[in-house]
């Protein structure tokens, strides 16, 4: 087989007919170009919101679980017997992290940990006038917080120091403070379920792009906090911890259930919508990708096919004067994957153009997305894999035409 | 003179519509230099025979030496190989790819067989279109030539590798009588220097010039006889 003479035909039998290449190749060049739209930008909202969701909240959280449910007394005692108990209160238990402070300092000195941060959270309702509002209150060292979740780029307006001199201040979640119509400087009534009730400033507002937090959330400080529910110094109910890799996170949250005894919660499961949305928009992508891949393929198969019809005269010279089955497919494949590769190019650019568009049109998410355009990545993987696909489908279209052309039989149509 | 060609006991069936007999145990030899007419009534059998000799038909009972070669019950990866070193064709109707040029019609199977670089197979080329009255227009699209300038384009590219055995179906067909002639000096002269020549003919001064005429008929040959004037070369 002489792959320069089969290539040199294949290029003569394209040229000659450059409307059909043509054709056969904006086919290609299509559906590469969808692909990789669609995959830079599904995966630019899927990092987008995984982005968002890691930002907001900890790779993993360690608290205690208030678990109410307890068998009476008489259940214990004689199990399977006939016991009516009414009216069992649960017993009262604190969501209090013993020594919480010093397993703080513990867990961040472990390796591979970012940072660590105690805090008291609890529900409250804020009050300003007549507007009542639900939502959770976090007692924090501000600086520890601010080293988890970069605060000092979420805050909308106001300062983190702020709340270092000043007990009493408050900073909120910016939807929160819009709904409350507070801004800084003014005065908001925070009650907890235990009743208490205080009278905080805020001083600042922050927006992490995401509703559940801007909605509901503020920072306080932690002995505020503390105060407000009336306890000691030492009440903590919740450990924060960042991890360097968020994937470490699943089994060192394990290890900190084992070593601690609390429950911890890690982001993956935190975050199991978020997740699952991924592997879907994942799924769709490639679903609509390869539906656009095959459709192309095909109309690659009927052009192959039809050439080998026409050139069929063509073939039976050319094995007449000594060309085989192996220079047939050669000439034919050729042809296929040329179109493949040219309109798979041409798809990757018409692709990139599109994503490009795409990522500077803006996007009003409103308030709790934090994004001005779409979200696209753009990564060279995908087009990679583009191009691939591109030509795998076009010499798997190509190659059963260009079978049935080596397997035209000369002499049937020489005789004419 | 050696055998270049000998068929032995051919035989060959169309099956559809009805079982047909087309060959029957046709046995013959061909010696090398030989410039031979097979002739014979439309549907005797002769291009049947001949496209059996181009290899290209497989399908048949018998034996088929060619060259020194036993062609039968080859792969067809390996006739295809033969006929491009040993054997040049020329067809009753279809000559050329449209798309090329006459010069890279003519070239083509010299390019496959690889015997000498491309300049070279060019010049050749060149040189066999100048022996055929065809080198004005060897940048033409073949597309673009008459039927007879086709013919004899075809004519040229069977002789590029300069084959064992030249064979032809109405290898003059489409050709007027000057370049009819001028074929058969060209086919005389390429027999003297040792080549073979078999052509299948409907043309009865075509074949009275030839060295031999087997005639066919009914799928048998009838006759075999040497035509008179060999004996004065």
């Amino acid at each position: 087989m002489n792959i320069n003479i089969a290539a040199q035909i294949a290029r003569t039998h394209l040229l000659a007919k450059k409307r059909q290449t043509l054709v056969a190749m904006l086919g290609v060049t299509f559906g590469i170009a969808m692909f990789i739209t669609m995959i830079s930008f599904m995966q630019g909202v899927n990092q987008f919101l995984e982005d968002s969701a890691l930002d907001a909240s900890p790779h993993i959280r360690v608290y205690n679980e208030v678990n109410t449910q307890r068998p009476s007394l008489i259940d214990e005692q004689k199990p399977g017997g006939f016991n009516v108990v009414y009216h069992q209160k649960p017993k009262d238990e604190s969501a209090r992290l013993k020594n919480g402070l010093q397993i703080a300092e513990r867990i961040g000195r472990e390796a591979g940990v970012l940072g660590v941060s105690p805090q008291v959270a609890t529900q409250a309702f804020y009050n300003n006038g007549p507007i009542q509002l639900s939502g959770t209150i976090s007692g924090v060292d501000i600086d520890r917080e601010n080293r988890l979740y970069k605060l000092t780029n979420r805050l909308k307006s106001g300062n983190l120091n702020t709340l270092k001199t000043n007990p009493d201040g408050l900073i909120m979640g910016t939807v929160l403070a819009r709904k409350l119509n507070v801004r800084i400087g003014d005065k908001v009534t925070v009650t907890t379920p235990t009743g208490s009730t205080r009278i905080l400033r805020v001083v600042g507002t922050f927006g992490f792009g995401v509703g559940t937090v801007d909605n509901t959330k503020s920072y306080a400080n932690l002995a505020t906090v503390q105060e407000i529910l009336q306890r000691d110094p030492s009440y903590i109910t919740d450990i924060h911890v960042k991890m360097f890799d968020p994937l470490q996170a699943l089994p060192f949250g394990q290890k900190i259930r084992a070593v601690y005894g609390y429950y911890t919660e890690d982001w993956a499961t935190a975050n199991t919508a978020i997740l699952a949305g991924e592997k879907i928009r994942n799924m769709l992508t490639y679903v609509v990708s390869i539906t656009l891949l095959v459709v192309a393929g095909f109309g690659i198969y009927n052009i192959m096919n039809m050439t080998v019809i026409n050139k069929i005269k063509d073939i039976a010279i050319l094995k007449a004067t000594g060309f085989d089955g192996r220079d047939v497919v050669a000439i034919f494949l050729l042809q296929a994957v040329f179109i493949g590769f040219t309109g798979g190019l041409l798809g990757l650019a018409i692709g990139f153009g599109l994503s490009y568009l795409l990522s500077i049109t803006p996007f009003d998410a409103g308030d709790f997305l934090s994004i001005k355009t779409f979200p696209v990545i753009f990564d060279g993987t995908y087009y990679g894999l583009g191009l691939l696909f591109g030509i795998i489908t076009t010499v798997l279209a190509g190659y059963f035409p260009s079978r049935k052309a080596a397997q035209v039989d000369p002499v049937s149509i020489l005789r004419g | 003179m050696s055998t270049v060609l000998s068929a032995r006991h051919l035989n060959k069936f169309f099956y559809d519509p009805d079982t047909f007999q087309v060959l029957k145990d046709v046995t013959f030899e061909v010696q090398t230099g030989e410039f031979l007419a097979i002739v014979g009534k439309s549907g005797c059998g002769k291009s049947t025979l001949l496209y059996l000799l181009s290899t290209m038909d497989t399908d048949y009972d018998g034996e088929i030496d060619m060259a020194g070669t036993t062609l039968t019950g080859r792969s067809q990866n390996f006739l295809a190989q033969f006929r491009n070193e040993h054997l040049g064709f020329v067809f009753q109707f279809h000559f050329l790819l449209p798309e090329f040029s006459a010069l890279q019609n003519v070239m083509l199977p010299g390019l496959k067989l690889g015997r000498y670089p491309e300049k070279e197979i060019e010049e050749r080329a060149m040189e066999k279109l100048r022996l055929i009255g065809m080198a004005d227009y060897a940048r033409k699209p073949a597309s673009k030539l008459s039927g007879g300038q086709q013919q004899r384009v075809a004519i040229a590219r069977a002789l590029i590798n300069d084959p064992t055995i030249i064979m032809g179906d109405e290898p003059t067909g489409n050709l007027d009588r000057a370049n009819s002639e001028n074929v058969f000096r060209i086919f005389q002269e390429l027999a003297a220097k040792g080549q073979t020549i078999i052509t299948v003919t409907h043309d009865p001064d075509f074949a009275a010039g030839t060295d031999r005429i087997i005639e066919m008929s009914d799928g048998k040959i009838i006759s075999g006889h040497e035509n008179s004037h060999r004996q004065t070369h």
